[in-house]
């Protein structure tokens, strides 16, 4: 098989699994749209081969298939890079709910407390939510 | 803000985070129950899976159940919001494993009347807590770099044992650093950039009444890294600005 033929069927197949899970929402665009982009520079690449070359030789690269895996492992250099600052604001946001939800839970604690206390019987059943899912 | 719980008589509040120390966590209460009666006390069980929490209330005090663990930085942040939520000005950290003598948290106090934060240091002249190898370097360089920093001497950076005023309190309610060694070391330089006095007063350690340290030189030697980069990196941040009335909503 021809490689860029090779490279125009794993372009045009990344399309088409990116549209299928966002279509299935089990990926949002803004992570989406990185590797639509990443695989539609590969279907022209694929198609025009000869920009690559054109590329290559401008950033004075001889080979041009070196600049191809340059380009490959810097794309994923960035990637991981942005998932992890996701990852890091996510931990951010998830501690500052986890302090928000024990501080709730003493009050409500304390509210039970008084609700006692005061004499009141029967209040209605709260199931208890407890997230004790470890 | 929440009317629910009973004004505090006491202006002081001591809060233990605590990580599995259900074996500790009684005598460190029993203690603090005979020589601090005054004292408002607050256990913050972060994420243990012992029952940590439990045992807390079955003592009579308040817990704050953190659903999973955050680390000590963590469970101090929601510490100094409770107590920020609750109008308690002074806060002390005690360690929920018996390592501090809570007889030595009124001396810390009294010393909060001047300073913003007052740390129990453990080679400050009493007790004979020894550290060796990169430890004891990291906490040299540690302790030589945060004196500048704070302008005043500071012996021993990462003890957990401190009390914080009113000032420390507003600010590390918002800004208390969860990462690794963040509540100790990069909380400081937090709490120097913005103007808060530090200061130090000896304490002895004791051993631990249960559960044991983790020294290994490998440990160490990690230890020794990470404490430089959190130190860098926490002296290249940009100052925090103080807003303590955006912690203030829960």
């Amino acid at each position: 098989m021809n490689g860029h033929l090779f490279a125009l069927l794993g372009a045009l197949v990344t399309l088409a699994f990116m549209f299928e899970l966002l279509r299935r929402r089990r990926l949002r665009e803004k992570y989406a749209g990185f590797w639509i982009v990443t695989a539609l520079v590969v279907l022209v690449a694929a198609v025009f081969p000869g920009i690559t070359e054109w590329l290559a030789t401008l950033v004075g690269i001889t080979t041009p298939v070196n600049l191809i895996f340059f380009l490959g492992l810097l794309v994923l250099l960035v990637v991981c890079v942005q998932i992890s600052a996701e990852v890091s604001e996510l931990e951010h946001e998830n501690q500052a709910l986890a302090e928000q939800t024990a501080l709730l839970r003493l009050r409500l604690e304390r509210l039970e407390r008084a609700v006692e206390d005061a004499g009141v019987r029967e209040v209605s059943p709260i199931p208890d939510v407890d997230g004790d899912a470890r | 803000m929440s009317a629910v719980s009973v004004p505090p008589d006491a202006r002081v509040l001591v809060v233990l985070p605590a990580w599995n120390e259900r074996e500790s966590l009684p005598g460190v209460l029993a203690e603090i129950r005979e020589h601090l009666p005054d004292v408002a006390v607050l256990v913050v069980d972060d994420g243990s899976h012992d029952g940590t929490a439990a045992v807390a209330r079955s003592h009579g005090v308040d817990v704050l159940e953190l659903p999973f663990n955050l680390g000590v930085g963590g469970a101090m942040r929601a510490g100094f919001r409770y107590a920020l939520e609750q109008g308690y000005p002074m806060v002390v950290q005690v360690d929920a494993d018996g390592q501090h003598d809570p007889r030595d948290v009124p001396r810390i106090v009294e010393r909060l009347a001047d300073a913003d934060i007052v740390i129990g240091a453990r080679f400050a002249g009493t007790g004979e807590y020894e550290a060796r190898g990169p430890r004891r370097w990291a906490m040299r360089v540690l302790a030589g770099v945060l004196s500048r920093v704070a302008s005043t001497r500071l012996t021993d950076t990462t003890s957990g044992f401190r009390g914080a005023g009113p000032r420390a309190v507003e600010l590390f309610a918002l800004h208390y650093p969860a990462e690794y060694l963040g509540d100790t070391v990069e909380s400081l330089v937090i709490a120097a950039r913005n103007g808060l006095r530090i200061e130090q007063i000896g304490v002895s350690m004791r051993e631990r009444s249960a559960g044991r340290p983790s020294q290994s030189p490998l440990k160490a030697a990690v230890y020794l890294a990470r404490a430089c980069l959190a130190l860098v990196i926490s002296l290249g941040r940009r100052r925090e600005r103080l807003v303590p009335s955006e912690a203030a909503v829960v």
